[in-house]
């Protein structure tokens, strides 16, 4: 009775979870709906292979329409964080906020402290890019190694999200072969930053993630 | 009198002309400084796909987003395990493991510490076959690898219609170059 409780608790909360729709878009409620809520997050090797790229997506499901007056909240923060000693604590930091039309840069640097609470180093190496605006082609900037974009974009990610929020409704048994892309025709809001290897470690191994901050 | 009226207007539109041409000289001389003092504080946090989504209970989300990575684990572990048993009973038994050999948890200790690890030596991929968790490019099929190994047993052949949801690909071509990212629909 009592796994059987617990059981049909779990299979609600990944319903819930599921139905307010993956990877992290809409995750969870302080978020939800907001200029903070982080879509999805990618770390991969560039073109030039000396280079790594961030992405950081926010605000998305956003319908074309949408996406010709969606905006960059100048109140949010966006941090790219970097651990290069397996300590799972943030050895660097790559700051994006947006001022006025551009999407301006701090890093990468050393926060002289960690935790939940940041503030905007202006000593640190500082860049900028115009943001692009929907419906135009993408402005790109090139400093100091590093190349920067923010704008919309598509949303990179796919998944049969619905079907996949069925089948833990106990609405279906299984994925249909082939599936349906829920995220297919919607854009995100995107910052790119493609960085040197070299300036975030060099070689090995680093743990990244991003966080949104909102301003107090 | 009349010449004199239309001198004065002169004079007056000249002077008004002669101030603002002035002030436009000072709005440039002295631009202001862009603000971005303050404190910012966290409230989204993301470094692996789906894992809050999946695996954080409903009432313990927007904690989750506001735990530091280096205290996730003794944190939220337990709950991760619960929630995966709760998706995949097959994890329950004693010795059951995935395609990683991950275990209960392990699996659940790696996922609750939710960052993305990343090589700076090579090969950048959530899973290819080959590579395992060195980084997430645009076209990998990270919900199928999630489904694999979260139902996908030992061999990934436990559970066959739960374990992938057969959208490989994105709906628009990714670019080889900077940004990387399609244009918008």
């Amino acid at each position: 009775m009592k796994k059987s409780k617990i059981l049909v608790a779990t299979v609600f909360a990944a319903i819930i979870g599921l139905i307010t729709i993956a990877a992290d878009h809409i995750d969870a409620p302080a978020t939800s709906g907001t200029n903070a809520d982080i879509t999805d997050f990618y770390a991969f090797q560039g073109e030039n292979t000396r280079n790594l790229v961030f992405v950081a997506n926010v605000q998305g499901l956003l319908s074309p329409s949408a996406s010709a007056t969606a905006s960059f909240d100048e109140n949010v923060l966006v941090e790219f964080n970097i651990d290069t000693n397996d300590d799972k604590v943030e050895d660097l930091v790559i700051q994006a906020i947006p001022r006025d039309g551009n999407m301006y840069f701090f890093g990468p640097f050393a926060p002289s402290s960690t935790g939940l609470n940041s503030n905007i180093n202006e000593m640190a190496t500082k860049n900028e890019v115009a943001i692009t605006s929907y419906g135009t082609s993408a402005t790109i900037s090139e400093s100091n190694g590093m190349k920067f974009f923010a704008g919309p974009r598509d949303d990179p990610f796919f998944m049969d999200f619905a079907q996949y929020g069925a089948i833990l409704g106990g609405n279906a048994s299984g994925f249909n072969n082939p599936g349906a892309d829920t995220f297919a025709g919607s854009n995100v809001l995107s910052i790119v930053i493609e960085v040197p290897k070299s300036q975030i470690g060099g070689s090995g191994t680093i743990n990244t993630w991003v966080t949104t901050n909102t301003k107090q | 009198m009349k010449i004199y009226k239309i001198k004065y207007i002169a004079i007056a539109i000249f002077s008004l002309f002669i101030i603002s041409c002035d002030n436009n000289d000072e709005n440039t001389m002295t631009p202001v400084a862009t603000d971005f003092s303050g404190t910012f504080s966290q409230k989204d946090q993301m470094g692996r796909p789906a894992v809050n989504t999946v695996f954080v209970s409903a009432d313990s989300k927007d904690a989750f987003n506001v735990t530091i990575p280096s205290q996730q684990g003794a944190m939220f572990q337990s709950m991760f395990e619960t929630n995966l048993t709760g998706l995949s009973p097959a994890y329950a038994n004693a010795g059951d493991a995935n395609a990683l050999g991950l275990d209960a948890p392990s699996f659940t200790s790696l996922l609750a510490t939710d960052v993305l690890n990343v090589s700076l030596d090579g090969t950048t991929t959530f899973f290819d076959g080959t590579n395992v968790l060195t980084g997430r490019a645009l076209a990998d099929d990270v919900i199928t690898v999630e489904l694999l190994l979260i139902f996908g047993g030992e061999d990934f052949s436990e559970n066959p219609t739960l374990s992938d949801d057969h959208v490989s690909a994105n709906d628009k071509e990714f670019l080889t170059s900077f940004p990387y990212l399609a244009s918008p629909w």
